[in-house]
């Protein structure tokens, strides 16, 4: 290990068990059992929300806090750092209630073990979601801890002190100690039962939804020193690039590695088996180049010669694959959600609007590429790696292995990017086989960009068909949505080709108007790559579809967009999930996260308001609306465009209200809303991944391009709808925000020009 | 043998002269910093100062190195103070932080030239550098608040 790792994520972890002894010094693990009255009792068999993740919640103060000698608090982050901010804003919300000086409180980073640390798959936007209250007990916990110690030493009633800044407080003496004095005896103490737990009043947040608060890692990102997952550095390590099949399911035939071998610093070529389809999160074989550095790996990759396989999807084509999709959704397929009697009522309409909407493949395209460090002997296999699922890994490698769990070791490091991309860890899998073919030499296997396009797990391609049967009043009376797309579960089932519970719940089958006939049918759609998450995943499609058609009701019944749309949404009610066929609710409680319509409303009518909604325009511009509800967060979006006589697009600004319930770090809630219009906006405008024989035509930033500074929005404003009190539940933050972003923006271009974009990207549709 | 200078440390080196600079900072004298993203001069991930001026450390081989003297993200400057990450921090503009190196390098190199850049000149200059997270407004405005920081 070198001094640069070494000061980093890793060593920290390993130090942390050993100062965890400076907070519960002199305890054998496991010696209290008082943990599991933290976690409130639950009778009911059905389990929601963070209990019925895998390894469930944890909010035992001794798992995650250390508190030193010299009152430095050390906070072992369970969840992923990939841009959301979540290292800075769960040290908030354990030093708010600790009482701590959040610049005293050191965020290190779990490594990965659900066992022991509780659910760590950094995914479906629930870090804050599924923890705020844990943190706020692990944080209460800890202050009274340290609150019973003082008042023990002071012998005065525990109910006369008070812990504050760091320290513990006897008012009616003046007495005062520090947390560093307090910590290694006050780790001795019970951890309070939940019942026993104070809470801070709201009203005395110090960092809990309050702006200003820097981020944790301010200073290690603007100097360099961050570590992420590729710059893992170990003693001795190699480098690794792989050739891999260019098509799903292909595999080499034959191949040569002579001239490979011949360039200076390849150390070894080694064969990676192909996993069969589906290969879930197994790499797809190929050819490894291990090297003394990533050049060299790189070139001799170049210099292979390899005859492959292609397999059964040789021959997919996107061009040919659309017409599928398109047919597909001319037919009727099956039926997921149906209310009422479609068919009367598009027969008996006094107007039917039809349309259909296509969406490519998108590939997520993180900054950093996937990459993976694998130190892996016959016994232990470690990694260092940016994953967004640790624990995903340790199953996949202590299987393929035949280890005990607790002999893979995943180092989760920063993530320069995710957006979905990283909950797959097949380049960690591959780090690992290929240390193990250099007998434990550690190896560090880095996508190029090029791997990364070619071989990812694609955001599905999509075709909706929207029908809908208006009334003489304009008024929509009947709604026939087909949602035609290869769905996530064809990685892990064979010949999936029904859209999952999950993916027809982000959106389809939840669509909330008040309308009296609905129908949402799901023809089958087969599967020719990998398909994985994206950021917002299916919501995606499903939103750009129903808001743009949406406006397209609008305009057919000679209505204003914003009216329409509020006028569809219907009457403030709150959706049972049951009467429209969800399934899923994010895996949330029905009784708490049920679809409330008003919340829908409050962002449409926040932004509308905040955009100036109706307001009057140069020529040229236009104003869209878009709303959204994912994740069980709400979302409202704004986009004025102005098209030039030539047409070209620019964005002159966007409004963006989201309603997530209680905010607890606005900063990253913000960042985050920017992040999603500008990554919508990319999608929009210029995404597209696609493929002839078999292939990803795109290979780099040439050809996918994503959204430059030059066209970003210049102006976004966002604004948050932030309820009194933080009891309500809370909502996604990470993905909400982007659903709505390309059907406001779309709806403003035929606002502007009377054109209507059904197929993204808009790229020269505007010419 | 290639002689050009890192931060100010002398590197002689025997590497293959193809070598992008990229690869021999980041695997061979482990500064990190400098991030790769797509090798192709695309994205501005690997944003490095050659001789004071940006330049994409992935299309820069070794061998057009000699005698130049090149400046990384850890050594802008001695404590992380440069107007440029003052202002970053400050206005929290990093999400993943992946691509900031670059950014901060291109825009400090902006400043160097336009003290003052208008939003053109920042558009002009910054289009280089992409960011998948979507931190454009906060960097258009922290190169705002780092100009007029360093004129202060």
């Amino acid at each position: 290990m070198n001094a640069r790792i070494a000061n980093a994520a890793m060593s920290e972890v390993a130090n942390l068990s050993l100062s965890r002894r400076g907070f519960l010094r002199g305890i054998a693990a496991g010696t209290f059992v008082l943990a599991t009255g933290l976690r409130p009792a639950r009778a009911e068999a059905t389990k929601y929300g963070a209990e019925a993740m895998s390894g469930g919640l944890k909010d035992d103060p001794r798992i995650f806090l250390t508190i030193t000698d010299d009152g430095t608090v050390s906070l072992l982050c369970n969840r992923a750092e990939m841009g959301q901010g979540v290292r800075t804003s769960w040290a908030m919300v354990v030093a708010d209630e600790l009482e701590a000086e959040l610049a005293r409180v050191k965020v290190l980073q779990a490594p990965g073990d659900e066992a022991r640390f509780g659910n760590q798959n950094t995914d479906g936007s629930r870090s804050m979601r599924h923890h705020f209250q844990a943190l706020r007990r692990i944080g209460a916990a800890a202050r009274q801890m340290l609150e019973a110690e003082a008042a023990a030493r002071w012998q005065v009633p525990v109910a006369e002190v008070r812990a504050a800044r760091h320290e513990v407080v006897h008012a009616a003496s003046g007495r005062r100690i520090g947390f560093g004095a307090l910590a290694r005896d006050a780790a001795l103490r019970p951890v309070p039962v939940a019942d026993a737990l104070v809470f801070k009043n709201p009203e005395d947040f110090r960092y809990i939804g309050r702006d200003g608060v820097a981020l944790v890692d301010n200073v290690d990102i603007t100097t360099g020193k961050a570590v992420y997952g590729i710059d893992a550095r170990l003693e001795g390590m190699a480098y690794a690039v792989i050739a891999r099949p260019p098509v799903y399911g292909g595999k080499v035939k034959r191949y040569d590695a002579a001239r490979a071998l011949q360039v200076p610093g390849v150390l070894k070529v080694v064969p990676i088996e192909e996993t069969p389809i589906p290969s879930a999160f197994q790499p797809l074989g190929g050819i490894a180049v291990i090297a003394e550095n990533t050049f060299a790996a790189i070139k001799g990759r170049s210099l292979l010669e390899i005859e492959w396989d292609d397999g059964p999807n040789a021959r997919y084509d996107s061009a040919h694959y659309r017409e599928a999709l398109e047919a597909a959704s001319r037919q009727p397929g099956k039926v997921v959600r149906s209310n009422g009697d479609v068919d009367a009522a598009l027969a008996g309409a006094a107007r039917r609007v039809e349309a259909t909407y296509y969406m490519p493949h998108l590939a997520q395209a993180p900054m950093e590429p996937p990459t993976a460090t694998a130190r892996a002997t016959q016994d232990l296999c470690e990694l260092w790696c940016s994953v967004q699922n640790p624990e995903a890994i340790r199953t996949d490698l202590s299987k393929r292995f035949s280890l005990a769990l607790d002999r893979v070791v995943v180092h989760t490091l920063l993530l320069g990017g995710g957006f979905g991309r990283k909950s797959k860890p097949d380049f960690a899998s591959e780090a690992a086989i290929l240390s193990r073919a250099m007998d434990g030499r550690p190896v560090k296997l880095t996508f190029t960009r090029e791997d990364d396009l070619h071989n990812g797990y694609l955001h599905t391609v999509s075709v909706a068909r929207l029908e809908a049967g208006l009334d003489a009043e304009g008024k929509a009376q009947a709604w026939l949505h087909r949602t035609v797309a290869p769905t996530i579960q064809s990685i892990f089932m064979p010949n999936a080709e029904q859209s999952g519970a999950f993916e027809l719940a982000m959106g389809a089958v939840d669509m909330p108007f008040a309308i009296p006939n609905v129908r949402v049918e799901n023809p089958p759609a087969q599967a020719h790559t990998r398909i994985g998450w994206f950021r917002s995943v299916s919501n995606i499609p499903h939103a750009f579809a129903i808001q743009s058609f949406a406006a397209e009701l609008a305009a057919a019944a000679g209505r204003d967009p914003k009216d329409y749309l509020l006028e569809l949404l219907g009457p403030d009610r709150v959706i049972d999930p049951a009467a429209v066929s969800d399934q899923w609710l994010y895996g949330e409680d029905p009784k708490r996260y049920a679809f409330d319509t008003a919340r829908l409303r409050g962002v449409i009518e926040r932004v509308a308001r905040e955009a100036g909604w109706g307001r009057s325009l140069p020529s040229g511009h236009g104003l869209g609306i878009a709303a959204h509800r994912s994740f069980v967060s709400y979302a409202a979006v704004v986009v004025e465009v102005a098209v030039s006589a030539d047409g070209k697009l620019t964005i002159p600004r966007v409004d963006i209200a989201l309603d997530c319930g209680a905010v607890i770090n606005p900063d990253r809630v913000r960042a985050q809303l920017e992040g999603a219009v500008i990554q919508g906006v990319s999608l929009a405008t210029v995404g597209e991944i696609s493929f002839k024989a078999g292939r990803v035509v795109q290979g780099n930033f040439h050809d996918y391009p994503v959204t430059r500074i030059d066209a970003a929005p210049k102006h976004i404003h966002t604004h948050l709808v932030i309820p009194t009190g933080f009891d309500a539940p809370l909502g996604g933050v990470g993905e909400p925000g982007l659903p709505p972003v390309a059907p406001a923006l779309t709806n403003a271009i035929f606002a502007a020009t009377g054109k209507r974009i059904r197929s993204l990207p808009i790229r020269d549709q505007l010419a | 043998m290639t002689t050009f200078s890192v931060n100010g440390s002398t590197h002689r080196t025997d590497v293959d002269p193809e070598m992008p600079l990229l690869w021999f900072l980041r695997d061979l004298v482990g500064l990190t910093g400098t991030k790769y993203g797509c090798g192709l001069g695309l994205c501005g991930t690997c944003t490095v100062l050659v001789d004071g001026q940006p330049a994409r450390a992935c299309l820069l081989s070794v061998s057009e190195l000699e005698g130049r003297a090149i400046t990384t993200i850890e050594g802008l400057s001695p404590d992380g103070m440069h107007p440029v990450q003052a202002a970053w921090r400050e206005l929290n503009v990093a999400q993943c932080g992946y691509c900031q190196s670059g950014q901060i390098m291109q825009a400090a190199a902006l400043l160097a030239a336009t003290p003052n850049p208008t939003d053109a000149e920042i558009d002009a200059a910054m289009s280089g550098n992409l960011c998948r997270c979507g931190t454009y407004p906060r960097i258009r405005a922290a190169i705002k608040r780092a100009a007029q920081g360093a004129q202060a």
